[in-house]
């Protein structure tokens, strides 16, 4: 709807959300008329009155399949006591100016905006009363409102939003921190299932994603990159290719991630994806490897074993001492794990398109953080960061993958040197798992002390990983706060690191989804040693119900045995059974204790069921996408266990070609149920997009462990 | 070279190179991008479509093959009824995270009713296992599939147990 709508800046509000982000709100912008007869009235950049009393309200946040797109609407359409069928959602541009924060990540959505975009509808309502109030006559005190109107009980008088809606937008916007909120018992949306907002136009095959974006004139772009990351371009050949018709330009540009000034990437642009990829054979490039070419994974696991055997280059968390702890200790367990580097394969290959004309640059971005997008491509471009407009689109996937944003990088290069032409960057599938950035892989030597009452009395890792000048590599560190250390009295915990050439990346649940299977297996070896099973092991160290601070996040030890007790309870634990294992996991908030069945036949190994159950607070905000949200999880998290994941490298370069060398769960190996619970406790909502992933792979490992006797120590794991 | 060829009920004539596969012919030359690319090799079903009422990989499908022949998108699969059905129980039944897979998701899945109306648990697993989900919604492709086959889903896909507890 409206194309185009002038904006008349009138006046700026800001408000401070947790966290001390400040976030800016357009409070009362006037729009001009959507049509001559049909008038819009917009009370914040979020919300729009529409003539026929809807109300199009404005989902900031990028949509990787993680249903934000319907969430953030829902609070803001609580708050302004509308009917859900009377909301109309469009997708905004990136523009943290007017919106905030706009990235997708991190589960980070729900706690985020939980308070600030139900301020946000609460202002909108506040507005529209105060119009009615006005034009009444009456105290706004005694006006309530209800399915998109406000109405005076005294009276009987009545007025829908969009009656109001000049009147309203006319008036000065309140303070978001002092607009007076719903009790959260009278939700009428929050807690109620509501389905993609896209559903529709996905099932009729309509343009959405990235990828799909079409412009008149556009050319497209395929990728060669150095196989061995980092590899810069020495120079290129590119007479052959340009020779074929259709052929527009070969471009060498920097993706963001090799020094200023070289390039690691040439783009055949060309009238056809088809012909440009075809074109790529025709281009030979000379590529400087010489200082990546040596790093690979069986120099990774070497060197680890090296490390492992010596002492941690640096602690990254301490507390009591857990040497003489372990001196005390009843019994002491000792046990190496490890796990392997991972691609996301998000199935919308990387894409970008982008239009360079007049010194501006326009984007139509798949990227999960355009911010950060905007200031990299605006840097590689020459720009500044205002000369970008960005549009974000559906996206194919997410998974961490697009909080990287090399894609829009090359693509604003290359859309300079087409000055005029709209151009799409496409990678294929093989680009795309060759250059990701990977879930780093890491190696862990443990120790744990059984105390005489069977807890947990001291934890020792020495953590092989990857960085350099004794820092992490981007996701590859340890957090001090990662679960069980902070309710482990003596604790140890130290790393060492080794350099790489591979760019590393946030997988969905970064580090959790490691630091679970090996913590959470390892303790199961622990309680066997200790005469329990895992969830008494775990009752008995976290103790009391109590919250203990944390650098990163406050964790709650009854919201742990919560989720524990519940779980055992649906899926009837009775402490080891053959083929049943345990795991519990707090990541990005969220408590999660899962279950998972395992049963053999003819020596191959099934998943048949998975239990969940979780605590992200008070509100299950969309049930029904809640539901998809921890299935996708569970098998997501089952995938990187059983189907033999992982990344290889070779040369400096990565071998994996397709999902011949990378698979990816298929619906054949997907158990035939997963049942999950939610506990809603009083706490403020947390995210659900990752903490149901990482219990699900140590509960795999111990189902297994009890099925066949033998414990894996690494990944992925072999099912026989 | 010139193809003529039948898509979605509608004659059309492409001048494409005769190796360019079905797939980026109708994405880029007939403008028709709900069929998806996502591997470029046959392995994960994202670009699934049917040729003459058989589902195909039209990554895999060079423009020369489909000659003469009659292609059906996502765009038209609505137009048949298992089709519809198909379409009409994924809304219901909200499968799609992302949605990117789900072209070739409900492709192959109105070819498996066409040839087989009331398919089992394992059937449908058989059938299905080419096409990848990342998102993994395949509890509720499972289950939209035997609603559209008017079988009563196998396990819970739409409500999770809610539970109220103090702290």
């Amino acid at each position: 709807m409206s194309a185009s709508i002038a904006i008349n800046r009138r006046s700026f509000l800001a408000a401070s959300v947790a966290g001390g982000t400040a976030l800016a709100f357009d409070a009362s912008l006037v729009l001009a008329a959507a049509t001559a007869d049909a008038p819009a009235q917009v009370l914040n950049a979020f919300v729009r009155i529409n003539a026929e009393n809807t109300v199009t309200i404005g989902a900031k946040n990028p949509e990787i399949g993680q249903g934000v797109k319907v969430m953030l609407p829902m609070l803001i359409a609580e708050e302004m006591d509308l009917a859900w069928e009377q909301v109309r959602i469009e997708q905004t541009d990136a523009d943290e100016k007017r919106f905030g924060v706009q990235t997708a990540g991190g589960s980070t959505a729900t706690p985020r905006n939980w308070l600030p975009m139900r301020q946000v509808g609460a202002a909108a309502r506040q507005m529209l009363i105060a119009a009615a109030a006005s034009t009444w006559g009456v105290a706004a005190e005694s006006l309530s409102t209800a399915r998109g109107a406000v109405v005076h009980k005294p009276s009987g008088r009545s007025a829908t939003y969009a009656a109001l809606a000049k009147a309203a937008a006319a008036l000065p916007a309140p303070d978001l921190a002092s607009v007076k909120l719903k009790d959260e018992k009278t939700f009428s949306i929050v807690g109620t299932s509501k389905p993609g907002v896209d559903v529709a136009k996905i099932v009729k095959g309509e343009p959405l994603f990235g990828i799909d974006t079409r412009l008149p004139g556009l050319l497209h772009g395929a990728i060669i990159k150095c196989p061995a990351h980092g590899g810069t371009v020495i120079s290129f050949d590119d007479s052959a290719a340009k020779a074929i018709a259709g052929v527009a330009a070969v471009v060498a540009v920097n993706s963001g991630f090799v020094p200023e000034g070289k390039n690691d990437t040439i783009v055949i642009v060309a009238d056809s994806w088809w012909k440009a990829s075809k074109a790529r054979e025709k281009v030979s490039v000379k590529w400087d490897d010489s200082a990546v070419s040596g790093f690979s994974t069986e120099g990774y696991e070497a060197q680890a074993a090296k490390i492992l055997a010596g002492a941690p280059q640096t602690s990254a968390f301490t507390a009591g001492d857990a040497d003489a702890a372990m001196m005390k200790a009843a019994k002491v367990v000792s046990a190496e794990y490890a796990y392997p580097f991972l691609a996301h394969a998000s199935l919308e290959p990387q894409n970008c398109t982008a239009r360079f004309e007049a010194g501006k640059l326009e984007l139509w971005a798949p990227s999960q953080a355009p911010a950060n997008g905007r200031a990299e491509t605006a840097r590689f471009c020459g720009l500044t960061p205002d000369d970008l407009t960005i549009h974000l689109t559906r996206i194919g996937g997410g998974f961490g993958r697009r909080l990287l944003n090399d894609y829009m990088v090359i693509a604003g290069q290359v859309a300079k040197a087409v000055p005029g032409k709209p151009v799409k960057v496409l990678f294929d599938r093989t680009d795309d798992l060759r250059h990701d950035f990977y879930r780093p892989a890491g190696w862990h030597k443990l120790a744990a002390g059984i105390g005489p009452d069977g807890s947990l009395l001291a934890l020792k890792n020495h953590f092989a990983t990857f960085g350099s000048d004794g820092k992490p590599a981007r996701a590859a560190q340890m957090n001090p706060a990662e679960f069980p250390a902070p309710v482990v009295p003596n604790v140890d915990l130290g790393v060492s690191y080794m350099a790489t050439n591979l760019a590393t990346g946030w997988l969905r649940a970064p580090s959790s989804n490691a630091m679970a299977f090996v913590f959470q297996s390892f303790l199961d070896e622990v309680a066997l040693a200790a005469g329990l099973d895992l969830p008494e092991l775990m009752r008995r160290t976290l103790g009391d119900a109590r919250e203990i601070p944390g650098e990163r996040a406050k964790f709650h030890t009854g919201r742990a045995r919560g989720v524990i007790d519940a779980v055992c309870a649906t899926a009837g634990w009775k402490g080891r059974q053959k083929g049943r294992g345990f795991g519990f996991y707090f990541s990005h908030l969220g408590y999660f204790a899962e279950i998972v069945d395992l049963s053999q036949k003819n020596g191959a190994v099934t998943v048949d069921k998975v239990w969940v159950a979780g605590d992200i607070g008070a509100h299950v905000i969309n049930p029904l996408n809640a539901l998809n949200q921890a299935h996708g999880c569970v098998i997501e998290g089952l995938g990187q266990a059983m189907i033999g994941q992982k990344m290889v490298q070779d040369a400096g370069a990565m071998t994996a070609e397709n999902f011949g060398d990378f698979p990816l769960m298929r619906i054949d190996a997907v158990p035939r149920g997963i049942a999950v619970e939610f506990l809603e406790t009083p706490f403020p909502p947390t995210g659900l997009g990752e903490p149901a992933l990482p219990p699900v792979l140590p509960a795999l490992a111990n189902a297994l462990y009890s099925l066949t006797g033998k414990r894996q120590r690494s990944l992925p794991l072999t099912l026989t | 070279m010139s193809v003529n060829l039948t898509v979605n009920g509608r004659k059309r004539v492409v001048d494409a190179e005769g190796d360019k596969p079905l797939l980026w012919v109708l994405r880029e030359d007939l403008d028709m991008p709900g069929t998806k690319f996502g591997c470029g090799a046959g392995l994960c079903g994202a670009c699934t479509v049917h040729l003459d009422g058989e589902a195909v990989r039209s990554c895999q499908t060079p423009i020369a093959d489909a000659a003469g022949k009659s292609v059906t998108t996502i765009e038209g699969v609505a137009a048949n009824d298992i089709g519809r059905r198909v379409a009409e129980a994924w809304k219901a039944l909200d499968v799609p995270q992302c949605g990117y897979c789900q072209a070739g998701q409900i492709m192959s899945a109105t070819a498996l009713l066409r040839q087989n109306p009331k398919p089992t648990a394992d059937d449908i697993d058989g059938w299905m296992s080419g096409n990848i989900c990342r998102c993994a919604t395949y509890l509720r492709i499972r289950a939209a599939i035997r609603t559209a086959a008017g079988l009563a889903p196998e396990t819970e896909v739409t409500k999770p147990a809610i539970v109220e507890k103090s702290a």
